[in-house]
């Protein structure tokens, strides 16, 4: 029973830590322009596959990481640049539509080049399961959740104590007020795409080992992410991560004692459940519309 | 009589601010009543409240006896109470006639079938209402502006569009919020002899303004506040003399 | 003003009926069927999105609902293809309407999410109930029939489909021109303003929501009957987008606009076949080059240069 409890629990938190990190992208971008981007699943794709390609080159797997993180934020800032800025101010729709548009450019650059087969990474500390309380756990497991703490931590003590990390929340709670105190806030911009596509990518890195890689996994998995920051609140940080790891575990418990066929729809009943009675998410915060 | 409208003890708070404490005041009807105050002071709130755009923390809002106090602004768009926006709300997406139209939604049959049918009661129910926007466009002087995009007018005539809207859904109480804002004096001239007309028409009228010469040619009674409360209330000529008003305006405390 | 509105629409007419008699093969009939019935489609969606100005990533749900209701029913249960039909635009517009409300009290992204969350619902289960629905291979339609006469050729599936297009285009451009369609453009325009003349909005919003859903669930069924095969790509995310975008290309707000959008998106498929393998890309970075230049899409864009009110 316990036993049973615990291993859905560990491979819901194991999960849960990249739709955490996704999360956490989308929360970035989101706050730093108001933007949905609908791509953020495509780093999480783009770091897992970048990663085999890498270490099937013969790069050693830490170069080979640190390129898979590297080149999904080139692409995040080049997306940024080519795409966002020249549409600011946009209607919502339309920057869903880019955004979605450049998701299917990588997606589709992907498949060119890298094909369409399904690959899988070396776990990065052996395959040997620990035993707890008759659960066993993956050394990935505890990897991916490590990381993704230390990326919490991270980005927490960024925000709250460095002048950078400060203009980027003072950006997102009113961008024009930033301009003024002379914040640069398309640099802000370019900053949050290039971190929320790192951050996507190491999720899709750690996760590759566990639950393997192609050039579609990307659309679930953001939509996902997408799920757990709208959980939390959207454009709240420690939402995100609450969000995510929710997302995961209620994902995990239901395909275990529930159906596994029916696993990926549980975040969007959630979800709807969610938006039903608690319209700004968890931890979201009350706007009202000034006249 | 009773009055049209009365208030009593209203209040909101948003989150800690007390945006407005307390306040009670009443309107006869037929009468333009005006509420003035620094900024800041809780105008466009008091007026958010009585249209039902918030909805009051603690208090009483009376319409002819009836109360309406957290009643959806539909609901009392149903009553007849209007109103006009110190932040334009024009709807850029339509022409100025379609603006005047919309204000008009009320005593129209709103059934889709029937319009996407063109069932001919519809329209020439539309036509005659096509005709009778243009009427209240004449009305605020912007007969000129018969065909144009709302999105190419610009910002006088557009205040004016709104006090048009207004008007469309024949009101007994309209609340203008700031109407001669951002104007030049020669339109906020205009605007003064507008609001006359209106209140000429039958119409009651409640008017924040901060053109003082305005409000002081324009009102039977004034309402003042101050941080959210009610400072002062009666006509003109007594708000003028009120020693807390004079203090309030001047920034001195007496 | 009015009037000139309904010039293109006797343009579309005479463009419809002269059509079957220039195209070369049924290839070329075939795909002007499937770009006339997602017009239909777009026609309604366009409706909500571009002028009630709210969004729904879900769609292709609904019209799978419709879909399926007319492949399962018949099957299954013996039913009239024309009462399957029925049935699943009505169990669509009761599953629209139960979810809207609540959803329509959210905005922009909130409303995103969660009518992407219904639609992915939707397709799942349609994947997962295979002793139904054929799982991910789908299944076949009966043909579509009424009162002893049967659609079975192109050309008489063609005439159905102009004509019914034909009558959502006018149907679409007096809607706009009413009072329930001002009321509409006016939420979108200013919620606040609308809600202060009496609009109630939430309802309007969901009037325009259950009422595209419903036109989504009819052209379900017509594509089913018409393709005799469905399978559960019909109702899947991607498709969601391809009908937005198709939306936004065409123009938001704009009658033709949505008509040119359907037929532009179907064909670009056809036409984006010859870059082979390089599909995926080259239909990305079209939706992103059209919506870095053409923001408001091509009608609309067009219609401001040459200074014509469409």
């Amino acid at each position: 029973m316990l036993a049973q409890l615990l291993q859905f629990l560990f491979s819901g938190l194991t999960v849960g830590a990249t739709y955490a990190l996704a999360a956490l992208g989308f929360t970035l971008i989101y706050n730093a322009s108001n933007v949905i981007n609908f791509a953020q699943g495509e780093f999480i794709m783009l770091g897992g596959m970048l990663a085999v390609f890498f270490t099937q080159a013969g790069l050693p797997l830490p170069a080979a990481l640190a390129l898979a993180i590297l080149v999904p934020a080139v692409v995040g800032i080049l997306i940024e640049k080519l795409a966002i800025e020249p549409v600011k101010g946009a209607e919502t729709v339309t920057l869903i539509i880019i955004t979605i548009g450049a998701s299917l450019v990588i997606r589709g650059l992907v498949q060119v080049f890298l094909g369409k087969n399904t690959h899988s990474l070396p776990a990065f500390s052996g395959d040997t399961p620990i035993e707890i309380l008759g659960a066993t756990l993956m050394p990935q497991s505890l990897w991916v959740m490590g990381v993704t703490a230390i990326v919490v931590v991270v980005l927490w003590y960024f925000f709250n104590r460095t002048l950078t990390g400060k203009a980027m929340l003072a950006t997102s709670y009113n961008r024009l007020a930033a301009e003024l105190v002379g914040i640069n806030t398309n640099g802000v911009l370019f900053m949050s795409f290039a971190m929320s596509a790192a951050l996507g990518a190491l999720g899709g890195i750690l996760i590759t080992p566990i639950t393997l890689t192609s050039y579609d996994v990307g659309i679930m998995l953001g939509l996902k992410g997408f799920v757990a920051a709208v959980l939390g609140g959207l454009g709240n940080g420690l939402g995100a991560v609450v969000g995510g790891l929710l997302v995961g575990i209620l994902e995990a418990m239901g395909a275990g004692y529930l159906s596994s066929a029916y696993k990926d729809p549980i975040p969007f009943v959630l979800i709807l459940f969610i938006l039903f009675f608690m319209p700004r998410g968890l931890f979201g915060a009350k706007v009202t519309d000034r006249v | 009589m009773p009055a049209l409208l009365d208030v009593s003890n209203l209040s909101i708070h948003f989150g800690g601010v007390k945006a407005v404490q307390d306040v009670s005041f009443s309107i006869d009807a037929g009468i333009v009543y005006s509420v003035i105050g620094p900024n800041g002071a809780g105008k466009t709130t008091l007026f958010n409240l009585i249209t039902g755009v918030y909805k009051p923390t603690a208090g009483e809002i009376r319409l002819d006896g009836e109360s309406i106090g957290g009643k959806s602004p539909d609901e009392l768009a149903r009553r007849g109470v209007a109103r006009t926006f110190q932040n334009l709300q024009i709807c850029m997406n339509m022409s100025a006639i379609e603006n005047v139209m919309v204000g008009a939604h009320l005593r129209l049959d709103r059934n889709l079938i029937k319009a996407a049918l063109r069932l001919p009661g519809l329209t020439r129910r539309d036509a005659e209402l096509r005709e009778e926007a243009f009427e209240l466009m004449r009305f605020v002087g912007l007969e000129k502006y018969r065909d144009a995009r709302a999105d190419s007018m610009p910002y006088g005539a557009l205040k004016r569009l709104e006090i048009a809207r207004a008007l469309a859904m024949k009101p007994r109480l309209i609340f203008l919020d700031e109407p001669a804002a951002g104007l030049n004096p020669k339109e906020t001239i205009e605007v003064d002899h507008l609001v006359r007309k209106v209140a000429d028409s039958g119409i009651t009228v409640v008017l924040v303004e901060h053109d003082m010469k305005m409000v002081m040619n324009l009102s039977d009674r004034i309402l003042v506040l101050d941080y959210g409360k009610k400072l002062a209330e009666g006509t003109g000529e007594e708000v003028r003399r009120n020693p807390d008003v004079i203090a309030a305006y001047l920034g001195a405390h007496a | 003003m009015q009037k000139r509105a309904y010039f293109g629409l006797y343009i579309l007419i005479a463009v419809l009926a002269v059509l079957p008699f220039v195209l070369p093969n049924s290839f070329y009939l075939d795909l002007a069927i499937r770009m006339a019935i997602n017009a239909i489609i777009v026609l309604g969606l366009n409706l909500l999105i571009g002028f009630a100005g709210q969004i729904s990533l879900g769609h292709a749900g609904f019209l799978g609902l419709g879909a399926y209701a007319s492949a399962v029913l018949p099957t299954h249960f013996g039913w009239h293809p024309v009462l399957a039909m029925i049935a699943g635009a009505v169990a669509t517009g009761i599953l629209a309407a139960l979810v809207a409300r609540p959803i329509f009290k959210l905005k922009g992204n909130y409303l995103a999410m969660a009518t992407l969350g219904l639609g992915i619902i939707i397709n799942i289960a349609v994947r997962n109930e295979a002793q139904w629905t054929g799982g991910p291979d789908g299944m076949p339609v009966p043909a579509f029939g009424l009162a002893g006469f049967e659609l079975s050729s192109d050309k008489q599936w063609y005439w159905v489909v102009a004509a019914l297009l034909a009558v959502s285009v006018w149907a679409s451009l007096n809607l706009i021109d009413s009072p329930f369609g001002r009321a509409l453009r006016a939420l979108h325009g200013s919620e606040v303003a609308s809600r202060v003349v009496g609009v109630d909005v939430v309802r309007y919003k969901v009037a325009i929501f259950v009422m595209s859903a419903v036109f989504a669930s009819l052209m379900g069924s017509v594509t089913a009957h018409y393709v005799g095969f469905v399978t559960p790509n019909l109702a899947d995310f991607f498709h969601s987008i391809e009908l937005v975008t198709m939306v936004v290309i065409g123009g938001m707000a704009s009658v033709y606009g949505s008509v040119i959008g359907a037929v532009l998106l179907t064909a670009l498929p056809q036409a984006l076949a010859t870059f082979e393998g390089w599909e995926t890309v080259a239909f990305g970075a079209i939706l992103m080059i059209c919506m870095i230049f053409l923001p408001k899409g091509l009608v609309p864009t067009l219609a401001s240069k040459f200074g014509k009110a469409e």
